[in-house]
Protein backbone atom coordinates (compact mmCIF):
# COMPACT_ATOMS: atom_id res chain seq x y z
CA UNK A 1 0.00 0.00 0.00
CA UNK A 2 2.35 2.53 0.80
CA UNK A 3 4.66 1.51 -2.14
CA UNK A 4 1.72 2.20 -4.27
CA UNK A 5 1.46 5.78 -2.75
CA UNK A 6 5.29 6.59 -3.05
CA UNK A 7 5.08 4.91 -6.39
CA UNK A 8 2.16 7.48 -7.33
CA UNK A 9 4.11 10.23 -5.63
CA UNK A 10 7.23 9.24 -8.37
CA UNK A 11 5.10 9.41 -11.05
CA UNK A 12 3.27 12.36 -10.50
CA UNK A 13 5.77 14.08 -9.98
CA UNK A 14 8.64 13.43 -12.42
CA UNK A 15 5.20 13.39 -15.08
CA UNK A 16 5.72 9.88 -16.19
CA UNK A 17 3.61 8.17 -18.54
CA UNK A 18 3.77 5.58 -20.95
CA UNK A 19 4.85 7.80 -24.41
CA UNK A 20 7.37 9.52 -22.12
CA UNK A 21 9.58 7.11 -20.69
CA UNK A 22 12.25 7.60 -23.15
CA UNK A 23 12.83 11.41 -22.08
CA UNK A 24 12.95 10.39 -18.79
CA UNK A 25 15.61 7.61 -19.12
CA UNK A 26 17.92 10.19 -20.23
CA UNK A 27 16.61 12.70 -18.06
CA UNK A 28 17.61 10.19 -15.41
CA UNK A 29 20.94 9.54 -16.71
CA UNK A 30 21.80 12.69 -17.05
CA UNK A 31 20.79 13.57 -13.34
CA UNK A 32 23.20 10.82 -12.24
CA UNK A 33 25.87 11.90 -13.96
CA UNK A 34 25.20 15.36 -12.27
CA UNK A 35 24.98 14.23 -8.56
CA UNK A 36 28.08 11.61 -9.02
CA UNK A 37 29.89 14.36 -10.49
CA UNK A 38 28.60 16.78 -7.51
CA UNK A 39 29.35 13.73 -5.01
CA UNK A 40 32.86 13.00 -6.24
CA UNK A 41 33.79 17.07 -6.00
CA UNK A 42 32.06 17.17 -2.85
CA UNK A 43 33.47 13.86 -1.38
CA UNK A 44 37.23 14.87 -2.77
CA UNK A 45 37.25 18.23 -0.20
CA UNK A 46 37.64 17.36 3.31
CA UNK A 47 40.64 14.66 3.31
CA UNK A 48 42.15 15.39 -0.91
CA UNK A 49 44.92 13.59 -1.71
CA UNK A 50 45.81 9.71 -1.99
CA UNK A 51 49.14 9.53 -0.42
CA UNK A 52 47.13 10.17 3.01
CA UNK A 53 45.58 7.38 2.14
CA UNK A 54 48.27 4.64 0.85
CA UNK A 55 50.50 5.71 3.50
CA UNK A 56 49.34 4.50 7.10
CA UNK A 57 50.35 7.70 8.96
CA UNK A 58 47.48 8.61 11.81
CA UNK A 59 44.93 11.40 10.57
CA UNK A 60 46.44 14.68 11.75
CA UNK A 61 44.97 16.29 14.86
CA UNK A 62 43.15 19.21 14.27
CA UNK A 63 43.86 22.51 16.60
CA UNK A 64 41.49 25.40 16.32
CA UNK A 65 42.91 28.99 16.38
CA UNK A 66 40.45 31.93 16.44
CA UNK A 67 42.69 35.40 15.76
CA UNK A 68 42.13 38.67 14.57
CA UNK A 69 41.94 39.82 10.74
CA UNK A 70 45.07 41.62 10.02
CA UNK A 71 47.21 38.36 10.87
CA UNK A 72 44.81 36.12 8.60
CA UNK A 73 44.14 38.49 5.97
CA UNK A 74 47.97 39.99 5.24
CA UNK A 75 48.87 36.38 5.01
CA UNK A 76 51.22 35.75 7.26
CA UNK A 77 49.03 32.84 8.81
CA UNK A 78 49.27 30.71 5.69
CA UNK A 79 53.12 30.77 5.53
CA UNK A 80 53.54 30.19 9.23
CA UNK A 81 50.68 27.86 10.41
CA UNK A 82 52.40 25.62 7.15
CA UNK A 83 55.41 24.74 8.91
CA UNK A 84 54.05 23.86 12.24
CA UNK A 85 51.40 21.42 10.09
CA UNK A 86 54.20 19.92 8.34
CA UNK A 87 56.36 18.89 11.17
CA UNK A 88 53.87 17.96 13.67
CA UNK A 89 51.38 16.01 11.23
CA UNK A 90 48.47 18.64 12.45
CA UNK A 91 45.19 20.43 10.46
CA UNK A 92 44.94 24.10 12.45
CA UNK A 93 41.63 25.62 11.52
CA UNK A 94 42.05 28.94 11.83
CA UNK A 95 38.82 30.98 12.17
CA UNK A 96 39.55 35.07 11.94
CA UNK A 97 37.24 37.33 13.33
CA UNK A 98 39.04 39.84 15.06
CA UNK A 99 40.08 40.17 18.83
CA UNK A 100 37.08 40.78 20.60
CA UNK A 101 35.33 37.91 19.31
CA UNK A 102 38.44 35.24 19.21
CA UNK A 103 38.82 35.79 22.85
CA UNK A 104 35.34 35.21 23.42
CA UNK A 105 35.51 32.23 20.95
CA UNK A 106 37.64 30.65 23.63
CA UNK A 107 36.35 31.67 26.57
CA UNK A 108 33.07 29.96 25.43
CA UNK A 109 35.12 26.55 24.60
CA UNK A 110 34.94 26.77 20.77
CA UNK A 111 38.93 27.05 19.95
CA UNK A 112 41.96 26.00 21.42
CA UNK A 113 44.09 28.92 21.22
CA UNK A 114 43.78 32.47 20.05
CA UNK A 115 45.93 34.55 18.70
CA UNK A 116 45.08 38.37 19.34
CA UNK A 117 46.55 42.15 20.08
CA UNK A 118 44.69 43.72 23.07
CA UNK A 119 46.25 43.59 26.15
CA UNK A 120 43.75 45.17 28.43
CA UNK A 121 41.69 42.58 27.01
CA UNK A 122 44.09 39.92 27.37
CA UNK A 123 44.79 40.48 30.73
CA UNK A 124 41.14 40.18 32.06
CA UNK A 125 40.70 37.21 30.16
CA UNK A 126 43.54 35.01 31.64
CA UNK A 127 42.47 36.91 35.31
CA UNK A 128 38.89 35.65 35.38
CA UNK A 129 40.40 31.88 34.62
CA UNK A 130 39.97 31.50 30.68
CA UNK A 131 43.65 31.69 29.39
CA UNK A 132 46.25 30.18 30.27
CA UNK A 133 50.21 30.57 29.01
CA UNK A 134 49.73 33.19 27.39
CA UNK A 135 52.86 34.53 25.64
CA UNK A 136 54.28 37.24 23.70
CA UNK A 137 54.99 36.59 20.26
CA UNK A 138 55.31 39.39 17.87
CA UNK A 139 54.58 42.95 17.61
CA UNK A 140 54.06 46.07 15.13
CA UNK A 141 52.92 49.94 15.61
CA UNK A 142 49.61 51.05 14.38
CA UNK A 143 50.24 53.94 12.04
CA UNK A 144 47.57 56.94 11.59
CA UNK A 145 46.68 57.40 8.06
CA UNK A 146 44.57 59.95 6.20
CA UNK A 147 45.18 62.28 2.42
CA UNK A 148 48.49 63.05 1.65
CA UNK A 149 47.44 66.63 1.84
CA UNK A 150 46.86 65.66 5.73
CA UNK A 151 44.44 68.23 6.40
CA UNK A 152 44.85 68.68 10.04
CA UNK A 153 48.52 69.09 10.07
CA UNK A 154 49.51 65.59 12.11
CA UNK A 155 52.68 65.49 10.58
CA UNK A 156 54.09 67.60 13.07
CA UNK A 157 52.15 66.10 15.89
CA UNK A 158 53.93 65.47 19.53
CA UNK A 159 52.17 62.07 19.62
CA UNK A 160 49.38 59.98 18.78
CA UNK A 161 47.09 61.70 21.74
CA UNK A 162 48.33 65.32 19.71
CA UNK A 163 47.89 64.09 16.62
CA UNK A 164 44.19 62.57 17.68
CA UNK A 165 43.81 66.57 19.17
CA UNK A 166 44.56 68.11 15.71
CA UNK A 167 42.45 65.87 13.72
CA UNK A 168 39.09 66.46 16.55
CA UNK A 169 40.13 70.68 16.60
CA UNK A 170 39.76 70.59 12.99
CA UNK A 171 36.74 68.21 13.00
CA UNK A 172 38.61 66.71 10.04
CA UNK A 173 37.02 63.05 8.60
CA UNK A 174 37.90 60.08 11.19
CA UNK A 175 36.46 56.83 10.77
CA UNK A 176 36.29 54.63 13.50
CA UNK A 177 36.55 50.66 13.08
CA UNK A 178 34.03 50.95 15.82
CA UNK A 179 33.93 47.00 16.90
CA UNK A 180 35.45 44.82 19.47
CA UNK A 181 38.67 44.88 17.91
CA UNK A 182 42.14 45.23 19.24
CA UNK A 183 42.31 48.63 16.65
CA UNK A 184 39.24 50.03 17.70
CA UNK A 185 40.70 49.37 21.81
CA UNK A 186 43.34 51.26 21.02
CA UNK A 187 41.33 54.08 19.03
CA UNK A 188 39.75 54.65 22.05
CA UNK A 189 42.63 54.70 24.21
CA UNK A 190 44.44 57.39 22.33
CA UNK A 191 41.09 59.44 22.67
CA UNK A 192 41.12 59.17 26.21
CA UNK A 193 44.37 60.09 26.75
CA UNK A 194 43.79 63.51 24.46
CA UNK A 195 40.88 63.83 27.00
CA UNK A 196 38.53 63.81 23.93
CA UNK A 197 35.16 62.05 23.41
CA UNK A 198 34.63 61.79 19.50
CA UNK A 199 31.08 62.90 18.24
CA UNK A 200 29.61 64.69 15.81
CA UNK A 201 29.26 64.18 11.79
CA UNK A 202 33.55 64.67 11.28
CA UNK A 203 33.23 60.92 13.60
CA UNK A 204 32.01 57.71 11.57
CA UNK A 205 31.88 54.50 13.42
CA UNK A 206 31.53 51.90 10.45
CA UNK A 207 31.77 48.19 12.53
CA UNK A 208 33.51 46.82 9.74
CA UNK A 209 37.01 44.91 9.19
CA UNK A 210 39.79 47.22 9.12
CA UNK A 211 39.96 46.69 5.30
CA UNK A 212 36.69 48.22 4.63
CA UNK A 213 37.18 50.71 6.92
CA UNK A 214 40.51 51.96 5.24
CA UNK A 215 38.23 51.82 1.98
CA UNK A 216 35.58 53.92 3.93
CA UNK A 217 38.43 56.17 5.04
CA UNK A 218 39.81 56.47 1.33
CA UNK A 219 36.37 57.55 -0.08
CA UNK A 220 35.46 59.80 2.73
CA UNK A 221 38.94 61.22 2.48
CA UNK A 222 39.29 60.99 6.21
CA UNK A 223 41.88 59.70 8.58
CA UNK A 224 42.02 56.31 10.50
CA UNK A 225 43.69 54.27 12.76
CA UNK A 226 45.17 51.31 11.30
CA UNK A 227 47.13 48.01 11.70
CA UNK A 228 50.82 48.65 9.60
CA UNK A 229 49.96 45.06 8.74
CA UNK A 230 46.87 45.49 7.05
CA UNK A 231 47.46 48.98 5.88
CA UNK A 232 50.90 47.75 3.83
CA UNK A 233 49.04 44.67 2.38
CA UNK A 234 46.02 47.46 1.36
CA UNK A 235 48.49 50.11 -0.17
CA UNK A 236 48.35 49.72 -3.93
CA UNK A 237 44.22 50.13 -3.35
CA UNK A 238 43.81 52.99 -1.44
CA UNK A 239 45.48 57.17 -1.72
CA UNK A 240 45.84 57.39 1.90
CA UNK A 241 49.39 57.66 3.38
CA UNK A 242 50.85 56.98 6.53
CA UNK A 243 51.18 60.54 8.64
CA UNK A 244 52.24 59.29 12.06
CA UNK A 245 54.02 56.72 13.21
CA UNK A 246 56.55 57.75 15.66
CA UNK A 247 54.95 56.95 18.98
CA UNK A 248 55.84 54.05 20.91
CA UNK A 249 54.06 54.37 23.92
CA UNK A 250 50.52 54.60 22.17
CA UNK A 251 50.60 52.84 18.66
CA UNK A 252 52.88 50.01 19.96
CA UNK A 253 50.78 47.12 18.61
CA UNK A 254 51.65 43.78 20.86
CA UNK A 255 50.45 40.25 19.92
CA UNK A 256 50.54 37.42 22.35
CA UNK A 257 49.14 33.68 21.84
CA UNK A 258 47.22 31.76 24.59
CA UNK A 259 45.82 28.42 25.55
CA UNK A 260 42.29 28.42 26.64
CA UNK A 261 42.44 26.60 29.75
CA UNK A 262 41.77 23.39 29.66
CA UNK A 263 40.53 23.51 33.40
CA UNK A 264 37.58 25.24 32.01
CA UNK A 265 37.00 22.80 28.94
CA UNK A 266 38.12 19.67 29.44
CA UNK A 267 37.95 18.93 25.43
CA UNK A 268 40.57 21.50 24.07
CA UNK A 269 43.35 20.32 22.73
CA UNK A 270 45.52 22.16 25.47
CA UNK A 271 49.23 19.57 24.66
CA UNK A 272 49.14 21.03 21.10
CA UNK A 273 47.91 24.55 21.57
CA UNK A 274 51.18 24.72 24.26
CA UNK A 275 52.98 23.03 21.42
CA UNK A 276 51.39 25.81 18.81
CA UNK A 277 52.74 28.39 21.36
CA UNK A 278 56.18 26.91 21.76
CA UNK A 279 56.52 26.97 17.89
CA UNK A 280 55.58 30.85 17.37
CA UNK A 281 58.87 31.60 19.68
CA UNK A 282 60.81 29.49 18.08
CA UNK A 283 63.69 30.53 16.17
CA UNK A 284 62.12 28.98 13.30
CA UNK A 285 58.76 30.67 13.40
CA UNK A 286 60.59 34.16 14.57
CA UNK A 287 62.39 34.12 11.40
CA UNK A 288 59.34 33.65 9.35
CA UNK A 289 57.45 36.41 11.35
CA UNK A 290 60.79 38.45 10.56
CA UNK A 291 60.99 37.92 6.59
CA UNK A 292 57.08 38.13 6.26
CA UNK A 293 56.41 40.64 3.48
CA UNK A 294 59.50 41.69 2.76
CA UNK A 295 58.91 40.02 -0.64
CA UNK A 296 55.92 41.39 -1.28
CA UNK A 297 54.93 44.93 0.71
CA UNK A 298 58.90 45.63 1.10
CA UNK A 299 58.94 45.87 4.38
CA UNK A 300 58.12 43.77 7.11
CA UNK A 301 54.98 43.40 8.66
CA UNK A 302 55.19 42.43 11.92
CA UNK A 303 58.48 42.33 14.67
CA UNK A 304 59.44 39.19 16.19
CA UNK A 305 59.51 39.70 20.11
CA UNK A 306 62.06 37.54 20.92
CA UNK A 307 64.95 38.48 18.12
CA UNK A 308 63.75 42.14 19.41
CA UNK A 309 64.75 41.02 23.41
CA UNK A 310 68.05 39.91 22.31
CA UNK A 311 68.73 43.08 20.72
CA UNK B 1 39.73 51.66 -11.22
CA UNK B 2 36.22 52.47 -11.93
CA UNK B 3 33.25 50.22 -10.66
CA UNK B 4 33.13 48.96 -14.09
CA UNK B 5 36.28 47.97 -14.50
CA UNK B 6 35.79 46.11 -11.37
CA UNK B 7 32.96 44.45 -12.38
CA UNK B 8 34.50 43.19 -16.06
CA UNK B 9 37.73 41.72 -13.73
CA UNK B 10 35.73 40.11 -11.27
CA UNK B 11 33.54 38.42 -14.89
CA UNK B 12 37.45 37.84 -16.11
CA UNK B 13 38.09 35.99 -13.00
CA UNK B 14 34.98 34.54 -12.47
CA UNK B 15 36.18 32.33 -16.14
CA UNK B 16 39.29 31.83 -15.44
CA UNK B 17 38.42 29.86 -12.28
CA UNK B 18 35.85 27.80 -13.48
CA UNK B 19 37.92 27.07 -16.33
CA UNK B 20 40.81 26.28 -14.52
CA UNK B 21 38.66 24.10 -12.33
CA UNK B 22 40.90 25.92 -9.07
CA UNK B 23 41.03 23.27 -6.21
CA UNK B 24 40.08 25.87 -3.90
CA UNK B 25 36.90 27.40 -5.61
CA UNK B 26 35.97 24.26 -6.35
CA UNK B 27 36.28 23.33 -2.65
CA UNK B 28 33.98 25.95 -1.52
CA UNK B 29 31.67 25.75 -4.35
CA UNK B 30 31.48 22.27 -3.06
CA UNK B 31 30.68 23.06 0.40
CA UNK B 32 27.97 25.71 -0.85
CA UNK B 33 26.46 22.75 -2.47
CA UNK B 34 26.71 20.07 0.13
CA UNK B 35 25.86 22.43 3.13
CA UNK B 36 22.78 23.87 1.22
CA UNK B 37 21.57 20.79 -0.46
CA UNK B 38 21.51 18.64 2.55
CA UNK B 39 19.62 21.35 4.28
CA UNK B 40 17.34 21.71 1.38
CA UNK B 41 16.54 18.26 1.42
CA UNK B 42 16.07 17.59 4.76
CA UNK B 43 13.63 20.29 5.32
CA UNK B 44 11.70 19.22 2.03
CA UNK B 45 11.31 16.06 3.99
CA UNK B 46 10.35 18.27 7.06
CA UNK B 47 8.46 20.52 5.50
CA UNK B 48 6.05 18.87 2.45
CA UNK B 49 4.77 16.30 5.24
CA UNK B 50 3.80 19.24 7.65
CA UNK B 51 2.15 21.08 5.12
CA UNK B 52 -0.28 18.43 4.13
CA UNK B 53 -1.00 17.63 7.94
CA UNK B 54 -1.88 21.13 7.97
CA UNK B 55 -3.94 20.88 5.15
CA UNK B 56 -5.53 17.75 6.10
CA UNK B 57 -5.94 16.70 9.49
CA UNK B 58 -7.50 18.58 12.43
CA UNK B 59 -5.65 18.95 15.54
CA UNK B 60 -5.48 21.29 18.13
CA UNK B 61 -2.72 24.58 17.95
CA UNK B 62 -2.94 24.17 13.87
CA UNK B 63 -3.41 27.64 13.50
CA UNK B 64 -0.87 28.13 15.94
CA UNK B 65 1.47 26.23 13.68
CA UNK B 66 0.36 27.86 10.36
CA UNK B 67 1.24 31.38 12.20
CA UNK B 68 4.66 29.82 13.48
CA UNK B 69 5.21 28.52 9.62
CA UNK B 70 4.48 32.19 8.80
CA UNK B 71 6.75 34.04 10.92
CA UNK B 72 9.47 31.71 10.28
CA UNK B 73 9.62 32.66 6.90
CA UNK B 74 11.23 35.79 7.43
CA UNK B 75 13.17 34.51 10.37
CA UNK B 76 16.25 36.48 10.63
CA UNK B 77 19.78 34.57 9.34
CA UNK B 78 22.04 36.04 11.51
CA UNK B 79 19.67 35.53 14.88
CA UNK B 80 19.52 32.12 13.68
CA UNK B 81 23.23 31.88 13.60
CA UNK B 82 23.42 33.49 17.19
CA UNK B 83 20.91 31.07 18.60
CA UNK B 84 22.63 27.95 17.28
CA UNK B 85 25.71 29.41 18.21
CA UNK B 86 25.25 29.90 21.87
CA UNK B 87 23.82 26.23 22.01
CA UNK B 88 26.38 24.72 20.47
CA UNK B 89 29.61 26.37 21.82
CA UNK B 90 31.10 24.42 24.11
CA UNK B 91 30.09 26.35 27.29
CA UNK B 92 26.13 25.64 26.05
CA UNK B 93 23.74 23.33 26.43
CA UNK B 94 23.88 21.20 23.64
CA UNK B 95 28.04 21.51 23.64
CA UNK B 96 28.72 17.93 24.09
CA UNK B 97 27.46 17.32 20.51
CA UNK B 98 30.81 19.19 19.57
CA UNK B 99 29.39 20.23 16.60
CA UNK B 100 30.34 23.91 16.59
CA UNK B 101 32.64 25.24 13.48
CA UNK B 102 31.38 22.32 11.25
CA UNK B 103 29.50 21.96 8.45
CA UNK B 104 26.60 19.58 10.36
CA UNK B 105 26.24 22.63 12.59
CA UNK B 106 25.62 25.12 9.23
CA UNK B 107 23.27 22.22 7.95
CA UNK B 108 21.93 22.48 10.90
CA UNK B 109 21.29 27.15 10.57
CA UNK B 110 20.02 26.97 7.18
CA UNK B 111 17.55 23.42 7.93
CA UNK B 112 15.86 26.04 10.38
CA UNK B 113 16.16 29.17 7.91
CA UNK B 114 14.88 26.71 5.04
CA UNK B 115 11.80 24.51 6.56
CA UNK B 116 9.05 27.49 7.25
CA UNK B 117 10.23 28.66 3.80
CA UNK B 118 9.03 25.33 1.95
CA UNK B 119 6.33 24.55 4.43
CA UNK B 120 4.40 27.91 3.53
CA UNK B 121 5.13 27.80 -0.14
CA UNK B 122 3.77 24.34 -0.28
CA UNK B 123 0.95 25.06 1.79
CA UNK B 124 -0.01 27.79 -0.53
CA UNK B 125 0.22 25.51 -3.04
CA UNK B 126 -1.66 23.18 -1.51
CA UNK B 127 -4.42 25.80 -0.57
CA UNK B 128 -4.56 26.78 -3.98
CA UNK B 129 -5.87 23.31 -5.47
CA UNK B 130 -9.77 24.06 -6.01
CA UNK B 131 -11.95 22.35 -3.96
CA UNK B 132 -14.13 20.73 -6.74
CA UNK B 133 -11.14 18.90 -7.55
CA UNK B 134 -10.69 17.41 -4.18
CA UNK B 135 -14.87 16.71 -4.17
CA UNK B 136 -14.71 15.08 -7.29
CA UNK B 137 -12.51 12.51 -6.05
CA UNK B 138 -14.54 11.60 -3.23
CA UNK B 139 -17.69 11.75 -4.99
CA UNK B 140 -16.01 9.03 -7.75
CA UNK B 141 -15.48 6.88 -4.28
CA UNK B 142 -11.94 8.03 -3.44
CA UNK B 143 -10.51 7.90 -0.03
CA UNK B 144 -8.38 10.71 2.00
CA UNK B 145 -5.36 8.56 0.05
CA UNK B 146 -6.39 9.50 -3.13
CA UNK B 147 -7.35 13.07 -2.27
CA UNK B 148 -3.79 13.56 -0.88
CA UNK B 149 -2.39 12.04 -4.32
CA UNK B 150 -4.38 14.38 -6.48
CA UNK B 151 -3.48 17.42 -4.53
CA UNK B 152 0.20 16.50 -4.78
CA UNK B 153 -0.26 16.08 -8.55
CA UNK B 154 -2.18 19.50 -8.84
CA UNK B 155 -0.09 21.23 -6.24
CA UNK B 156 3.49 19.81 -8.42
CA UNK B 157 4.76 22.85 -9.23
CA UNK B 158 4.43 24.68 -6.32
CA UNK B 159 6.14 22.60 -4.23
CA UNK B 160 8.96 22.23 -6.84
CA UNK B 161 9.01 26.23 -6.55
CA UNK B 162 8.88 25.51 -2.69
CA UNK B 163 11.87 23.70 -2.36
CA UNK B 164 13.81 25.95 -5.26
CA UNK B 165 12.95 28.87 -3.33
CA UNK B 166 14.18 27.11 0.28
CA UNK B 167 17.54 25.95 -2.00
CA UNK B 168 17.61 29.33 -3.29
CA UNK B 169 17.55 30.79 0.38
CA UNK B 170 20.15 28.53 1.48
CA UNK B 171 22.62 29.06 -0.89
CA UNK B 172 22.71 33.32 -0.81
CA UNK B 173 22.91 32.67 2.69
CA UNK B 174 25.32 33.86 4.99
CA UNK B 175 24.77 35.79 8.08
CA UNK B 176 24.46 32.21 9.94
CA UNK B 177 26.63 30.01 8.41
CA UNK B 178 29.60 32.13 8.75
CA UNK B 179 28.82 32.81 12.50
CA UNK B 180 28.21 29.03 13.63
CA UNK B 181 30.60 27.86 10.71
CA UNK B 182 33.15 29.72 11.61
CA UNK B 183 34.40 30.55 7.00
CA UNK B 184 37.09 28.20 8.18
CA UNK B 185 39.48 27.46 5.42
CA UNK B 186 42.99 25.05 5.60
CA UNK B 187 46.56 26.66 6.15
CA UNK B 188 47.49 28.21 2.10
CA UNK B 189 44.10 29.46 1.96
CA UNK B 190 43.27 31.30 5.02
CA UNK B 191 43.62 34.60 3.19
CA UNK B 192 41.52 34.05 -0.03
CA UNK B 193 42.67 31.62 -3.03
CA UNK B 194 45.32 29.14 -2.55
CA UNK B 195 46.24 25.51 -2.14
CA UNK B 196 44.42 25.09 0.66
CA UNK B 197 40.89 23.89 0.64
CA UNK B 198 37.58 25.12 2.38
CA UNK B 199 36.24 23.28 5.67
CA UNK B 200 33.01 25.54 6.39
CA UNK B 201 34.28 28.43 3.77
CA UNK B 202 31.05 28.47 1.29
CA UNK B 203 30.76 30.74 -1.58
CA UNK B 204 29.44 33.52 0.24
CA UNK B 205 31.18 33.71 3.44
CA UNK B 206 34.40 33.84 1.27
CA UNK B 207 32.26 36.27 -0.81
CA UNK B 208 32.15 38.49 3.00
CA UNK B 209 35.78 37.54 4.02
CA UNK B 210 37.23 39.04 0.03
CA UNK B 211 35.12 42.17 0.76
CA UNK B 212 36.07 42.64 3.90
CA UNK B 213 39.95 42.93 2.22
CA UNK B 214 38.30 45.08 -0.25
CA UNK B 215 39.42 42.18 -2.88
CA UNK B 216 36.86 43.39 -5.15
CA UNK B 217 37.26 41.47 -8.14
CA UNK B 218 37.20 38.28 -6.24
CA UNK B 219 34.81 38.69 -4.33
CA UNK B 220 32.57 39.72 -7.53
CA UNK B 221 33.81 36.50 -9.30
CA UNK B 222 32.79 33.93 -6.48
CA UNK B 223 29.60 36.20 -6.72
CA UNK B 224 29.25 35.03 -10.62
CA UNK B 225 29.69 31.65 -9.59
CA UNK B 226 27.51 31.35 -6.68
CA UNK B 227 24.55 32.76 -9.22
CA UNK B 228 25.77 31.07 -12.01
CA UNK B 229 25.03 27.80 -9.56
CA UNK B 230 21.90 28.81 -8.43
CA UNK B 231 20.93 29.47 -12.16
CA UNK B 232 21.66 25.98 -13.43
CA UNK B 233 19.74 24.88 -10.56
CA UNK B 234 16.73 26.20 -11.77
CA UNK B 235 17.69 25.43 -15.35
CA UNK B 236 17.61 22.15 -13.89
CA UNK B 237 14.47 22.37 -12.34
CA UNK B 238 12.80 23.58 -15.55
CA UNK B 239 14.14 20.45 -17.11
CA UNK B 240 12.76 18.46 -15.04
CA UNK B 241 9.11 19.82 -15.16
CA UNK B 242 9.22 19.19 -18.75
CA UNK B 243 7.52 21.17 -21.06
CA UNK B 244 4.38 21.49 -19.77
Amino acid sequence: MISGIFETFINNVLCLNEHKVENILTKIIFFSILISLIAGCVQNTPSGDLTSMTKTAPPPQELVLATTTSTCDTGLLDVLNKKFEETNNVKILTVCEGTGKAIATGELGAADVVMVHAVQAELIAVANGSFINRTYMMYNYFVIIGPENDPAGIKTAKNASDAFSKIAARQSQFISRGDESGTYKMEKSIWKAANITPAGTWYQSVGKGMGETIVTANIKEGYTLSDRGTYLSMKDKTDLRILFEADQTYLFNPYHVMAVNPAKFQNVKYDLAIRYINYTTSQQAQDIIRDFGRDKYGEALFTPAIINERR
Amino acid sequence: MNGAEFLYGGAVKAFELIINLDPYVMSITGVSIKVSGTATILAALTAIPLAFALSFLNFRGKQGLITLVNTGMGLPPVFVGLFIYVMLVPAGPLGFLKMILTQEAMILAQYILVTPIIAGISLAAIKAVPGPIIETVYTLGGREKDAVITTLKEAKFGIITAILAGLGRALAEVGAILIVGGNIAETGSIAGIGEGLSRTRTLTTAIVSETSKWDISTALALGIILISLNLSVNLLANFFRGRD
